[in-house]
């Protein structure tokens, strides 16, 4: 590892372990962060997995359902009478911190219906009311697995960004300061060592005369 | 904040959402999809997103993972192809590098 470029100095010395103390305390702090966002990541990953599972199994059974109610409808009804919903859903959007990382948060909001199903019952089969139905109950769920699954891809990507801060301190931050103050160390030692030679060279030769 | 919910899919697969209340966009390939996600990104809170649009955008959704909304999410139009497994398994190696939930 190279070392800095400084010069072997007292001051350059002091200021070297200044900055090799935070270094060290920064590491330390960026691992414990890195470790408790693993671990909530691990908790949510799991969610998202089960969450995703169900609402693949859940729908595709609605679109099944569906495409039956489609094939025994004429398609021109069809399109007249899914075309006008009489229902908006809507989200309650917020946000919460996740390890200092934003995640959203959804709530779903719906609107009562007055009798349920957006046309009249002689136009459509009841297939069709059946997948609709259920298309409706899958929703929340669905809106939970698009928090959950967001919440994994950002919390991902800050984990990433962490474990490449941690590793710059670890493995070249760090052992750049303990090598840079081991080489001035050594070189001001050394220092030390000539002037007292010196000293008992000059010494012995002043004896001798 | 109030945020709404849409649907990008293809042919009768979203019409089905469209009775139960959420906002359709039909998109017929992924160059439609991607012209759509970009007008109603800014709208939308919540985007659904059908897989096989999904898959060829897989680098343009990344866009949206920078911040908490938009949340655009794949789903399955008739049986799934594994793509919404894909991205968390994908998020879980860069995250962790290692399988704790797959094991295949």
């Amino acid at each position: 590892m190279a070392r800095l470029n400084v010069n072997p100095t007292r001051m350059e010395l002091k200021k070297l372990k200044g900055r090799l103390a935070t270094a060290v305390r920064g590491h330390k702090l960026l691992k414990d962060k890195s470790d408790e966002m693993i671990r909530r990541f691990t908790i949510i990953l799991r969610d998202a997995k089960r969450l995703r599972e169900e609402v693949e199994a859940e729908l595709s059974d609605v679109l099944k359902q569906f495409s039956i109610a489609r094939s025994i409808t004429p398609s021109f009804e069809a399109e007249t009478a899914f075309s006008m919903p009489s229902v908006a859903v809507q989200a309650e959007c917020s946000t919460e911190s996740v390890m200092g990382v934003d995640v959203p948060k959804v709530e779903l909001i719906r609107e009562k219906r007055a009798d349920g199903l957006p046309y009249a019952f002689s136009e459509i089969t009841g297939e069709a009311d059946y997948s609709v139905q259920k298309a409706s109950d899958l929703l929340p769920k669905m809106v939970a697995l698009a928090k959950t699954e967001k919440a994994v891809r950002m919390l991902a990507e800050e984990i990433e960004r962490n474990k490449r801060r941690v590793n710059a301190l670890e493995y070249v931050m760090i052992p750049q300061l303990q090598e840079t103050i081991k080489y001035i160390k050594d070189k001001l030692d050394e220092n030390e060592r000539a002037a007292v030679v010196r000293l008992m060279k000059v010494k012995g030769k002043a004896q001798a005369e | 904040m109030t945020g709404k919910m849409a649907i990008v899919g293809n042919g009768d697969s979203i019409m089905v959402f469209k009775a139960a209340g959420v906002a359709t966009f039909p998109a017929e390939d992924d160059k439609k999809a991607r012209d759509v996600l970009r007008k109603i990104a800014k709208e939308y809170q919540i985007i659904f997103l059908t897989e096989e649009l999904a898959r060829p955008l897989t680098e343009f959704l990344k866009r949206f993972d920078e911040a908490p909304y938009p949340v655009v999410v794949s789903i399955p139009s008739g049986s799934s192809d594994g793509y919404g497994m894909e991205v968390l398994k994908n998020a879980m190696e860069r995250a962790l590098g290692v399988d704790i939930l797959f094991h295949q």
